[in-house]
């Protein structure tokens, strides 16, 4: 058994042989993404396995051991583990954690810290935690991040965007219940595959499968509905994580909404970013500056393989650039704002309003610091740019409940709707065409002016 | 014909319309929780007398009634939408509608642009609160606006949610306020919270709609919004049933109305909510659990064959007052329990008249006074001794386990736990203002559910599933509690699980802490609350360990305060006899102090001779008529340092002003200087006070940040009045590396509050606001940088003069935060020689703002105490590792002062945290160990809008007690 071995300033290190031995569990967040993050750690010789359980004792493990005044994330991502830890189904002696480590002025950074004291406190603390960050904090010799491995995980993400972009935009309107799911799950299968056999990885290989993808997911028949088409913002754990989020996708989807949720490469260009915007801002190594803006470049090739796929459908919508994004931020709220997702998600609430997703949520934990800046901050002036913005903002916490937030959304969609049907009415004034559609699909298709004020699309 | 129904948090409202939207049918009744009975009750009803078997369509609306909708596939229409749909044909016209509900404020902006806001989860303000402020004052809610018609002043409470207010409240009513000026001040709190908490900077005028029971029903809070929106609102005819309306007229699908009530009585709950393992099997196991607790009985005596000396104890908490009579054996002789009814001084007058009266014999030999009303009564009748809560539960539990090592005790407002090391308190928690989870909280819900507190519990003793609620304050668990019952959880799940919340709140909340082992063997469990076997039996369940619990749980400070009176007899007891008592005279009158610029507002009970208590002064000048000695207080020396920078007009350029607050509180000498060197003029906004607050709140975005956060609206508005044409405020990431942690950040809001003002605060566009982001920790590049960003708004600037500029500046920093320490330095010294005991309390540069802190460094020094701050010695320790990521100034500077002390003799620290402070749930653990680590008390005093002092000096007085008995 490997032995244990701890660092001059006392952290459990994560070792070679654990490496051999160890199983690493890992929190969920988006599960296409990390479907195939999990794969490349896989690939590279780590057992691990992805935590993907939300029974309700979750948060009340979390609460027992940490703050409760900390935010949301940690007590749930923390109560995740310990709550698997203590299920019995993992060997106590062959367990480790692997935990992202941002760096950053939030409270976010200490995640890692507040996972090892509530250990601690729970009596694990012969479990190794693993920080899987950039920024080459807490070395362990038993895992390394390699450029080879970071490109994969780099694929993974830009496959994941893909497809999350995709199945949320086509499966609202799929005919057969479920194509779009079916279709994810293969490509995730046929993905991991590839990935596993040094395939899908190099440029050339990621444009023929995110064209192919893009292919597959247009042939899918669809019908025309309309739908109250809703983005989805926030801090970054609840913003994706249905177990935080009390399944808002979902939700969502049985409101009859269509849901945009933007993807995390934003967020990894964000963060890249925000040090060259501190040498602008504040002064700093040039060259430091070129290397990052390689990287950014880098990235791009990412992007734009991935917009250009989603462009040759001309029925998909193609997520607005990185760069886009940014501009649309400038004068509204500086790029110094760079904790937790600062002024990336402004510019997301700018991108999702001109884009046709103006009914936006922005969710946070309760009490989360840098939201109340960059995000219910800055409601005020994205309305002043954008009148049509329909923005709610939404806290979540261990205590906050689902009806609570879920009026508050069903108010933001119920304006929504009204503001759905007076465009349909101008519309049809403009051409004094009244539109009839055909009644299939088990809707029963109305004309606008019978529309129900609380109701799209009534199922039979 | 058209139903519409309102299922709202407290009552269920029905309208039935016919096809010209006139109403046929009305009708509003509280559910108590029953939600789907009402709701069938209510529906066969206007089936049988209206409906008959005409078409009918139907329509839900209310927070309470998702489920039902959802469920039963009834439309479902969201509220605030079918106020709206309501008042365009009800009302048209109306420009903005303001509804409270039972648990939802909510107000619509109509005309322009359409605006639709509704309470945050963490906002009270609403019915709820109301109903919860009328049962404090044990008066109903239509007595409540009675009272407020004759008040003469206003007080500040907080309506953030009613565990504050309560706070805010309590010591008034126990400082014998009038009840008229409390009730007033009550709705002037739920119109500041609506107003604050929902206009968000969009000014409310035109047609005024109010609508909901609460402005239906109360016509002073009506006038109070009249007043402050300085307009006349209509309250319009059927404005209870806006909501219900608009459902109806929605409603737009003819149904079958038997078909729906028979939807709703068959609709199935999941029956899927998380709860915990029963509180008890069987009965056998229920009895086994009496047995064992009945054994735990304290010394009795009949008081009417008593011969000898007696001695009092009282104990007048929050909510109850309590009594207790001894012997000379510490028997217990005669005790009371009664609800103190806002009343503290004629219960307290009863109880002895009718002792006196009744066993005329007995020789009262010496008395004792503790809790809330310990001041007032003390004077009142001349008690002997007041004494301080921890200190009188303490004596007591001792009397039952004389090695106890833990004492926990829940009272009605209180939480109070203490850990014992050789007979002496070493650690102390109390609840803070946010964690309630307390007696009174018990029985706000059962009364809400129609329950007495005694029913209530019971029921939940049995309960097969108790809902798993977590530890919240009442405000999320009320939504909790509804949620549970929308899953099927049944009255008794609800019963135990608010029990068991009670203890996890105790325990993973105010004690923080994760095993029963942390608390030792032996733990005696007190309070009111703990007579309630279901708590009692969900804390021993938790934490795993059978616990004391004596026969008089709820006396045990009455009882601790009489034996302590036994214990420091000193012959005869000064407390008033019966004949004192019949000429008893108690006048209470109000006073503003004056003596300083808090200008507090004092209550001065006098009573005959020349008795008086002076209560609301956060400074002993109205009582000593001296000023606060601020020799020894950095806090006070601090503040006068920043004071030093008056503002000054320039020939040469500009008038630059600088709000006064967050990190201009250690900025402020740099940007002084930085600017008058370049020949600006310099205008800093006011020092901090309650106007200034109010003047600002109307543009705050985010109810839940701080105070010291929110009050910069207020110094922007000040500025903007002051006439300036430039206002700077930076946005700064970074801060000063003192190379105590391992980054140097600010804090998110101290980073990028500006970023907050410039959105928000509309009256900028009239003047040029600066707030580039700025890197004070990079003086290389600071001035290329700073030359840049002033050329963008100013001509004439050269380099060369921002240079000189900025090494000033730097010069000017680093003198102030010199002569900081120097001062501090001087501070401990002199202690030190006069054998004094030290203070570091430990916040944040700007918690040396008065308005932040409340006098809490003048209440300190009051008890004789040297006040220092925490950055007067972070400096003189080396970096070291914490088990934390250590990255922001100036909390670094928190874990160097709790570093620093921990091996000085007469030193301690009290840390100061705002509410909301997201930071802080990170430091103060990480303080709390360093302390604990080296064996010193952990104290922490959270501040926010308003502040119980009353609350703050049984929490130092404790610590003080603690450290002398050591």
């Amino acid at each position: 058994m490997a032995k244990l071995k701890y660092s001059k300033d006392g952290r459990l290190l994560f070792t070679k042989e654990m490496k051999k031995e160890y199983t690493i569990l890992l929190p969920m967040m988006l599960p296409i993404h990390f479907k195939l993050l999990q794969n490349v750690f896989e690939h590279y010789g780590y057992s691990t396995v992805l935590l993907d359980s939300n029974a309700p004792e979750i948060a009340q493990e979390g609460l027992k051991y940490v703050h409760n005044d900390t935010c949301y994330p940690a007590i749930l991502v923390i109560g995740q583990f310990i709550h698997a830890l203590k299920s019995g189904k993992y060997d106590l002696n062959k367990t480790a954690l692997m935990i992202t480590q941002t760096g950053g002025g939030c409270r976010a950074s200490n995640y890692i810290h507040l996972l090892r004291k509530a250990l601690k406190k729970a009596g694990f603390s012969n479990i190794p935690v693993v920080s899987l960050n950039l920024s080459g904090l807490e070395r362990n010799s038993g895992f390394r991040l390699t450029i080879s491995m970071l490109r994969r995980m780099l694929c993974a993400v830009a496959y994941g965007d893909l497809l999350m972009s995709l199945n949320n935009q086509v499966s609202p309107y799929e005919a057969k219940l479920d194509n779009c799911k079916f279709l994810t799950e293969k490509w995730i299968r046929n993905l991991k595959n590839q990935m596993n056999t040094e395939n899908g990885i190099n440029f050339k290989q990621l444009a023929k499968n995110m064209n192919a993808i893009s292919d597959d997911f247009a042939k899918i028949e669809t019908r025309h509905i309309d739908k109250i088409k809703v983005g989805i913002v926030g801090e970054i754990y609840v913003k994706y994580s249905s177990l935080s989020n009390n399944q808002l996708e979902e939700f969502l989807a049985l409101q009859g909404c269509e849901v945009c949720v933007p993807g995390l490469l934003g967020f990894l260009f964000f963060k890249i970013d925000n040090r060259l915007e501190d040498i602008k801002l504040y002064g700093g190594s040039q060259l430091k500056a070129s290397l990052l803006k390689t990287f950014i470049k880098y990235l791009e090739k990412f992007e734009n393989i991935m917009l250009n796929a989603i462009k040759r459908n001309l029925k998909f919508k193609v997520p607005a650039t990185y760069q886009h994004t940014k501009a649309l931020a400038d004068g509204v709220i500086g790029y110094g704002n760079k904790m937790g997702e600062g002024w990336l998600l402004t510019a997301e609430m700018l991108e999702l309003a001109e884009a046709g997703y103006e009914n936006i949520i922005c969710t946070q934990p309760f009490g989360c610091l840098p939201n109340h800046i960059c995000g219910k901050g800055m409601i005020r002036k994205i309305k002043e740019i954008n009148p049509i913005a329909n923005i709610v903002t939404i806290d979540y916490d261990p205590g906050a409940s689902k009806v609570n937030q879920e009026n508050r959304i069903k108010l933001m969609l119920a304006i929504a709707k009204e503001s759905l049907l007076k465009r349909d009415k101008q519309n049809l004034k403009n051409t004094n065409k009244p539109k009839t559609r055909t009644n299939k699909n088990n809707y029963v298709q109305l004309k606008t002016e019978e529309l129900p004020e609380n109701l799209v699309a009534i199922k039979t | 014909m058209k139903i519409g129904l309102d299922v709202g948090s407290t009552t269920v409202k029905c309208v039935v319309v016919d096809e010209n939207n006139s109403i046929v049918y009305k009708n509003y009744e509280r559910h108590y929780s029953q939600i789907k009975q009402q709701i069938i009750k209510i529906l066969k009803f206007v089936k049988d007398n209206i409906i008959h078997n005409l078409p009918v369509k139907i329509a839900i609306s209310g927070s309470a009634g998702i489920g039902i909708a959802d469920s039963c596939k009834i439309p479902f229409v969201q509220e605030v939408y079918a106020t709206k749909i309501a008042s365009n044909i009800f009302s048209p016209g109306t420009d903005v509608i303001i509804e409270l509900g039972g648990e939802d404020a909510k107000i619509l902006f109509l005309s322009d642009q359409l605006e639709v806001r509704m309470n945050g989860s963490c906002a009270g303000g609403t019915g709820a609160f109301i109903d919860q402020m009328a049962t404090l004052l044990n008066v109903s809610v239509n007595k409540i606006n009675d009272l407020a018609k004759s008040y003469k002043k206003i007080y500040n409470i907080a309506s953030r949610c009613g565990v504050f207010a309560k706070s805010d409240i309590q010591p008034l009513l126990n400082q014998g306020a009038n009840r008229a000026d409390i009730a007033a001040s009550i709705f002037v709190a739920v119109v500041n919270q609506t107003i604050a908490g929902l206009a968000q900077g969009r000014e409310i005028k035109g047609n005024i709609l109010y609508l909901g029971g609460p402005l239906t029903f109360l016509s002073e809070l009506r006038k109070y919004f009249d007043k402050t929106l300085k307009t006349q609102g209509i309250c319009p005819e059927n404005s209870l049933y806006y909501v219900a309306l608009g459902a109806a007229i929605c409603a737009d699908r003819i149904i079958n109305l038997d078909e729906i009530i028979n939807e709703v009585e068959t609709c199935k709950t999941t029956n899927n909510f998380a709860h915990n393992k029963p509180l008890f099997e069987n009965l056998d196991e229920y009895k086994e659990f009496k047995k064992r607790h009945n054994k735990n009985k304290v010394k009795t005596g009949k008081i009417k064959n008593y011969k000898g000396k007696i001695y009092i104890g009282l104990d007048i908490g929050s909510t109850t007052a309590k009594a207790a009579v001894i012997g000379e054996n510490c028997e217990l002789l005669h005790s009371v329990y009664m609800p103190n009814k806002g009343e503290p001084v004629n219960i307290v007058k009863e109880f002895l008249e009718e002792l006196y009266i009744e066993y005329p014999n007995l020789e009262v030999a010496s008395s004792a006074v503790t809790g809330y009303g310990e001041d007032l009564i003390k004077s009142a009748f001349s008690i002997d001794f007041g004494i301080v809560e921890t200190v009188a539960h303490l004596t007591a539990a001792q009397n039952f386990m004389p090695d106890v090592e833990f004492i926990i005790d829940i009272g009605g407002q209180d939480i109070k736990c203490f850990k014992v090391r050789s007979g002496v308190i070493d650690n102390i928690f109390l609840n803070e203002a946010c964690s309630s989870g307390c007696g009174s909280f018990l029985q706000t819900f059962a009364n809400a559910l129609g329950y007495s507190i005694e029913e209530f519990s019971r029921l939940g003793l049995f309960a097969k599933a108790p809902v798993d609620l977590g530890s919240r304050c009442t405000v999320f668990m009320n939504s909790s509690v509804k949620q549970a019952q929308k899953d099927g959880a049944t009255i008794e799940d609800i019963s135990a699980g608010l029990s068991i919340s009670v203890v996890k709140n105790a325990l993973y909340k105010v004690i923080r802490a994760f095993s029963p082992k942390e608390l030792g063997e032996n733990i005696v469990v007190q309070g009111g609350t703990f007579l309630n076997d279901a708590v009692l039996r969900a804390f021993e369940l938790e934490v795993g360990a059978e616990v004391v619990r004596s026969d008089i749980a709820g006396l045990m400070g009455a009882y601790g305060s009489a034996l302590y009176a036994k214990r420091h007899e000193n012959g005869k007891s000064s407390i008033i006899n019966l004949n004192g008592l019949k000429n008893f005279s108690h006048e209470v009158k109000y006073a503003n102090c004056g003596g300083c610029g808090n200008n507090c507002k004092l209550t001065v009970n006098k009573f005959n001779g020349q008795r008086r208590c002076i209560s609301g002064n956060k400074c002993e000048k109205p009582i000593t008529g001296k000023s606060a000695d601020d020799s020894l207080n950095m806090y006070a020396y601090k503040l006068s340092l920043l004071h030093q920078y008056k503002n000054f007009i320039s020939e040469k350029r500009a008038t630059i002003g600088l709000p006064f607050g967050l990190n201009m509180y250690e900025m402020l000498p740099f940007w002084y200087v930085f600017f008058s060197s370049l020949g600006f003029g310099i205008t800093t906004s006011p020092a901090s006070n309650r106007e200034i607050y109010l003047s600002g709140q109307h543009t705050v975005p985010s109810d839940t940040v701080c105070y010291p956060a929110k009050l910069m609206h207020g110094h922007i508005e000040a500025l903007l009045n002051s006439g300036v044409k430039y206002i700077f405020y930076p946005c700064m990431s970074y801060n000063f590396d003192e190379k105590l942690g391992d980054n140097h950040y600010n804090c998110p809001v101290v980073a990028y509050y500006p970023e907050v003002i410039a959105a928000n605060v509309k009256q900028l566009d009239n003047v040029t606001f600066i707030n580039d982001y700025i890197g004070i920790h990079r003086p290389k590049d600071f001035s290329k940088k700073m030359h840049e960003i002033l050329c963008k708004y100013f001509d004439g600037i050269s380099f060369k003069e921002v240079k000189k500029a900025a090494k000033e500046a730097y010069k000017e920093y680093q003198l102030h935060i010199n002569r900081i320490k120097a001062a501090g330095e001087k501070i401990i010294e002199t202690a030190q020689a006069q054998n004094r005991e030290i203070i570091v309390l430990a916040g944040r540069p700007y918690h040396v703002d008065p308005e932040v802190n409340h006098s809490i460094d003048k209440i300190i020094a009051g008890l004789g105490v040297a006040v220092v701050s925490e950055d007067v010695i972070s400096g003189k320790v080396e970096k070291f590792s914490t088990d934390v990521l250590n990255q922001w100034t100036y909390h670094s500077r928190l874990y160097s002062a709790a570093k620093y002390i921990s091996d000085k003799k007469n030193m301690n620290l009290v840390q100061l945290v705002s509410f909301g402070c997201g930071v802080d749930a990170i430091t103060t653990d990480e303080v709390r160990n360093i302390l604990e680590k080296s064996g010193k008390i952990y104290t922490q005093i959270k501040i926010d809008e308003i502040t119980n002092p009353g609350a703050v000096k049984i929490r130092l007085r404790s610590l003080l007690a603690a450290i002398h008995n050591n």
